[in-house]
């Protein structure tokens, strides 16, 4: 179980967070105009990374605000937190 | 006549308090401080279990959480009793009742047995190779599987004791009060950090405390003496909180770790009530230091498993700590020094030694002199080839290593015995520090796995960091703890250390035998019966992973993970492919560490606690009328209310049928209510319903439906306008939060240019939905100002009001196509507002109804329920419902997804209503739908997803999903049951009042 900095709350244990994949896959403007290969590409593929990975979380049992955070998934070490709409402090 | 094997007072047994106890049904004494081993033991008792596989007897193997073999049932045929107990590890107490698993009749004969014998077709993957062909026999071996294998008895009543969960933060956590564990929490908590020192044993010092060798001496002490004043110092100090009996089960990221405390299964039973048990200990530590030790190797040879045979390190404990000596004829067997501080020990205290049996052919140091100067026999450069004796050990034969180490030579020597202590070095206890995520390097010059590098802000330290001896022990704790912990002084700097210890060693793996190698057994997994046979075995057959082979021989996989045959199991596999032992890497010690009992995991959350549940304001309502209860999602809702012993089919007809004759009145309030407010509101309701909401009046309702991305169907509910910037939404009950989720998820990151506020406010109204054709005389007499007249108060829409003082919502919305009213208050006024309809209704025979009805009544108007008829594969188009999808809109949650290739199919699944041939007959929700039988294999065409006998038809209906169910009305399909077909006729699923007469009657 980690321990995740939220941005509005401060540290807080992971149980009271939900993951919510990875980040900046934004919805697309006009999907009326995508074909279905760019529809799918939008709606189902998603890296799923072993190492640094963005991802979006949101604080479920505290200010339930959407953030985003840099993470590790070999060893879950979280690099960055981030707000929604902010670009990654680091690359 | 059991001996007594007492040998000298021990100052951790206390002599004057006898304790009795029970094993195997015969009663023994022990002394207080006793584990049931060390009684045992001192009772001359070896053969406590037999093998998993072959049942061979077993004896006590070890002195601590490692121990494969002495595994007991504690209190059989009780509520207390508890299966796979280490009688290393439980202290006795008056009453204690203990015995043998795994053998059946009795330890002393084992039907069992006969495997033994039987062995050589019992190899690896037997039970994958046999059991699994011809699969018809399965029910034939199993009877005879669970008979005779097992690992002990679960109990079959309620747990009587009482188990808790505690958080604990601290600045240190040091795991484990070893000598490097007491001194390293001396250090922490001196320098003003809070410290928590967990100790699984119930004392402290691990095994330096029963240390009074002249051959370990920290200044100019023995070095138990000298741990013992330590220990006696940190007792004193304010900021360390020390735990004993407490075991830690699991280390987590971020230095988050599990631990079980025990506080009362060391004492008699009658002094244990009402006290809590266990307790599981939820531990964030800033920095963690782990001092677990390291557990003696034992050594891998013929008929090595023995009753008799211990490790040495395990016959040095016994005697210095219990004061008992495991045989009275003994041998120790090693290639190592460690042996021989056993034999100092045994010595000083009067226990003969027969022989010490040492691979190494030269050996020198001071502790090895001693032995030879007390007449002790040393046979160097030898090997134990084999052993004798059926329930305990009574001789060993011997012969001469050759000089690699591969065979053996000469001629053999036979020396007999009654105990055995085997010593083939120590491994390292690294489980926990590989649990948090860290990684090991493997040291070649003396074959051990130590921690590499940290995860986290922690640090192993002694024997688990692979400092075995008692000079580099202390001679790196001082250097290691100023680093870690950041400080300039720890206090001991200038220790004076003397040993006696040589860290020479020959590690041989397999030890070479006379016999051909598929002659001999072997043990390396001695409770799972794997032997370096059946790796080897493993092998042959094209096995590699380390990981494979494991799960194939099933070695290291008993409740004690293999603690002591895992090198060896990789050491053998090492030698055999020729790989370096550094790059096979280990298996994966996985928590726990040591078995958890599940009273400790649950804690208090049992009984009514152990999920809890959500209540309606009318829930005392409806438990007083004895409604049956459904559980929807956390919450109970009344599922039907039968009357004088009616049976369920009973009930809901009759619900039914009032429901639609008179009057019905459910309980809504679990729907789930999320209040939208904002400039947007409506621009974010286009976004998230698929059909149009802007020109939505106010005043008006709205029936949506809600598509995840992908078009599947995800909810649906009503949405009222209260106000031009205010709505009212409702949700299924399972969907509430999920929906607010998804909703708040797209405001917050796809539209946060979108004025738009969400609050959930479910538990705040209670909502009560009377219908039927006397729905409206009711209401009109539970709220006279209210005019319900249609063209003031017409289907589909909303008034604020009054009953009484109590303000109120009223919607003319229906859930099931009757005339229907649903009256929201603040919730606390549910009960009262619900006994007043009742009231009002009872000249109109007014009938509450539970969810049962609710389906039945929804079903006969063809209306889905979210998560019944759906599951999330079915788009709008899918259901029958293209009226609800908007052409217009540009964009709504999920629209581009209906125009995939995928979901245009015209041969989807789709929504169909099924009638029977026989009108009597009620299909089976789930049952299969097919068109063809000739054709091979049966292609299923669908499902059922609802179906009910209807009372207001007079004949039986369902709904189902059928292969292009769309363009097949009229035609006959069949439902293929277990001894019968029904014949069924694809309808239109709107059964009842297609034209919605009944919504204004
Ligand atoms: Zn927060």
């Amino acid at each position: 179980m980690f321990i995740i900095h939220c941005p509005y709350c401060g540290e807080r244990e992971q149980s009271e967070f939900k993951a919510g994949g990875e980040a900046h896959i934004s919805r697309p403007k006009q999907p009326s105009e995508l074909s279905d290969d760019q529809w799918a590409e939008y709606l189902f593929m998603r890296k799923n990374i072993k190492g640094v990975q963005y991802e979006r979380w949101v604080h479920t049992h505290g200010c339930r605000k959407w953030f985003n955070i840099i993470r590790d998934t070999s060893n879950d070490q979280i690099q960055a937190v981030y707000k929604m709409g902010e670009k990654p402090p680091i690359k | 006549m059991t001996k007594n094997l007492r040998v000298k007072t021990s100052k951790f047994i206390d002599e004057t308090y006898k304790v009795s106890f029970k094993f195997n049904g015969k009663t023994y004494y022990g002394f207080k401080g006793d584990t049931l081993a060390s009684a045992l033991l001192a009772n001359d008792i070896h053969l406590v279990a037999r093998s998993f596989k072959y049942h061979r007897p077993r004896g006590i193997m070890t002195a601590g959480s490692e121990e494969p073999n002495a595994i007991v049932q504690l209190h059989k045929n009780t509520s207390r009793t508890e299966p796979n107990v280490r009688a290393t590890e439980i202290e006795i107490y008056d009453g204690l009742e203990a015995s043998s698993q795994n053998c059946w009749p009795s330890v002393n004969f084992d039907i069992g047995g006969i495997n033994n014998f039987l062995s050589p077709v019992l190899p690896a993957g037997f039970y994958y190779k046999t059991f699994m062909w011809p699969a018809s026999f399965w029910e034939k071996y199993e009877y005879f599987i669970r008979k005779s294998a097992g690992l002990g008895k679960s109990p079959s009543t309620p747990d009587p004791d009482i188990y808790e969960h505690r958080y604990i933060h601290c600045d240190v956590l040091i795991i484990g009060a070893g000598i490097s564990g007491v001194m390293a929490a001396k250090v922490a908590a001196k320098n003003g950090f809070k410290t928590l020192l967990i100790e699984e044993k119930n004392y402290l010092g691990g095994e330096t405390i029963y240390q009074d060798s002249e051959h370990f001496k920290i200044n100019n002490q023995t070095s138990g003496s000298w741990l013992d004043k330590e220990i006696n110092e940190i007792k004193k100090i304010k900021n360390l909180e020390i735990k004993t009996r407490t075991s830690v089960a699991a280390f987590h990221g971020y230095n988050f770790l599990l631990a079980r405390e025990n506080l009362t299964d060391h004492l008699p039973i009658e002094q244990r009530n009402g006290k809590t048990r266990q307790r599981l200990l939820k531990i964030r530590a800033k920095k963690v230091i782990t001092a677990t030790g390291s557990l003696e190797r034992p050594l891998i040879f013929d008929n090595n498993d023995r009753p008799g045979i211990l490790l040495s390190s395990a016959i040095n404990k016994y005697a210095s700590l219990f004061g008992v000596a495991c045989g009275e004829k003994n041998i120790l067997f090693t290639n190592n020094d460690s042996a021989y501080e056993t034999a100092a020990n045994l010595f000083k205290k009067g226990i003969s030694i027969e022989a010490i049996i040492d691979n190494r052919e030269e050996i020198d140091s001071k502790l090895i002199k001693e032995s030879e100067k007390n007449n002790i026999k040393i046979y160097k450069g030898y090997t134990i080839v084999d052993t004798y004796g059926y329930k305990r050990i009574n001789k060993i034969s011997i012969m001469q290593l050759s000089k690699d180490g591969q065979k053996v030579v000469g001629s053999k020597i036979l020396i007999p015995c009654d105990c055995l202590g085997i010593s083939g070095g120590w491994t390292p206890s690294v489980h926990l520090f590989t649990q948090s995520g860290g990684k090991l390097k493997f040291r070649d010059n003396d074959q051990v796995f130590i921690p590499n590098t940290y995860p986290s802000d922690q640090i192993s330290i002694g024997s688990c960091n692979g400092d075995f001896t008692l000079d580099e022990i202390l001679s790196n704790i001082s250097k290691t703890l100023k680093e870690f912990l950041g400080i300039n002084k720890t206090g001991y700097e200038n220790l004076e250390v003397q040993t006696s210890f040589n860290k020479s060693k020959r590690n041989i793996w397999l030890l070479p035998s006379d016999k051909i190698v598929g002659k001999t057994k072997s043990f390396v997994d001695f409770q799972n019966d794997a032997t370096a046979k059946d790796i080897k075995l493993a092998l042959r057959e094209g096995f590699r992973s380390i990981e494979h082979v494991k799960r194939y021989t099933t070695t290291g996989m008993g409740t004690d993970q293999g603690k002591l045959g895992n090198m060896h199991a990789l050491g053998i596999i090492s030698e055999i492919s020729g790989s370096k032992m550094g790059e096979l890497g280990t298996t994966t010690f996985r928590p726990p560490y040591t078995p958890l009992t599940f009273g400790t995991i649950v804690g208090r959350n049992v009984g009514e606690y152990f999920d809890v549940y959500r209540k309606t304001p009318m829930h005392d309502w409806h438990v007083k009328n004895k409604a049956k209860f459904e559980n929807v999602g956390q919450w109970k809702r009344a599922w039907y209310y039968p009357k004088n012993n009616e049976s369920m089919h009973d009930a809901v007809q009759r619900e039914s049928k009032a429901a639609r004759d008179s009057a019905g009145i459910l309980d809504a309030s679990t729907l789930g209510k999320i209040d939208i407010q904002g400039t947007d509101a409506s621009e974010f309701l286009n976004r998230v319903y698929t059909n149009a909401w802007s020109k939505l009046d106010i005043g008006k309702c709205r029936y949506g439906l809600m598509l995840n991305e992908d078009g599947m169907v995800y909810d649906d509910g009503v949405t009222t306008r209260l106000n031009e910037n205010h709505y009212i939404m409702t949700t299924t009950t399972g969907g509430a939060a999920t929906v607010l989720g998804k909703l708040e998820d797209y405001l917050q990151t796809e539209w946060p240019e979108l004025d738009v506020y969400l609050t959930s406010v479910t538990d705040h109204y209670a909502t009560i939905s009377v219908c039927g054709p006397k729905s409206k005389k009711i209401i009109s007499q539970v709220i006279p100002n209210l005019d319900l007249s249609d063209d003031n108060f017409p289907h589909m829409s909303f008034k604020d009001t009054k009953i009484n003082e109590i303000k109120c919502r009223v919607m003319r919305i229906s859930f099931t196509g009757e005339q229907s009213y649903e009256i929201n208050v603040q919730a606390n006024y549910g009960k009262s507002v619900w006994e007043k309809c009742m009231k009002a209704g009872k000249e109109f025979n007014i009938t509450p109804y539970g969810t049962e009805t609710m389906h039945l009544l929804r079903a006969e108007k063809g209306f889905i329920i979210v998560g019944q008829d759906t599951d999330a594969t079915m788009t709008p188009i899918d259901l029958q419902m293209n009226w609800i999808v908007s052409k217009k809109k540009y964009d709504f949650i999920g629209k581009r997804s209906l125009y995939r290739s995928d979901t245009m199919r015209d041969d989807r699944k789709q929504l169909v209503g099924l009638l029977t041939e026989n009108p009597d007959e009620i299909l089976e929700e789930g049952a299969q739908i097919v068109a063809n039988f000739n054709k091979s294999p049966v292609e299923m065409l669908g499902h059922v997803t609802s179906s009910y006998y209807s009372p207001n038809l007079k004949k039986s209906i369902a709904l189902g999903f059928v292969r292009g169910g769309k363009n097949m009305m009229g035609q006959k399909l069949i439902i293929p049951m277990e001894n019968k077909k029904i014949n069924v006729t694809v309808a239109d699923p709107v059964f009842l009042d297609k034209e919605n007469k009944r919504l204004n009657a």
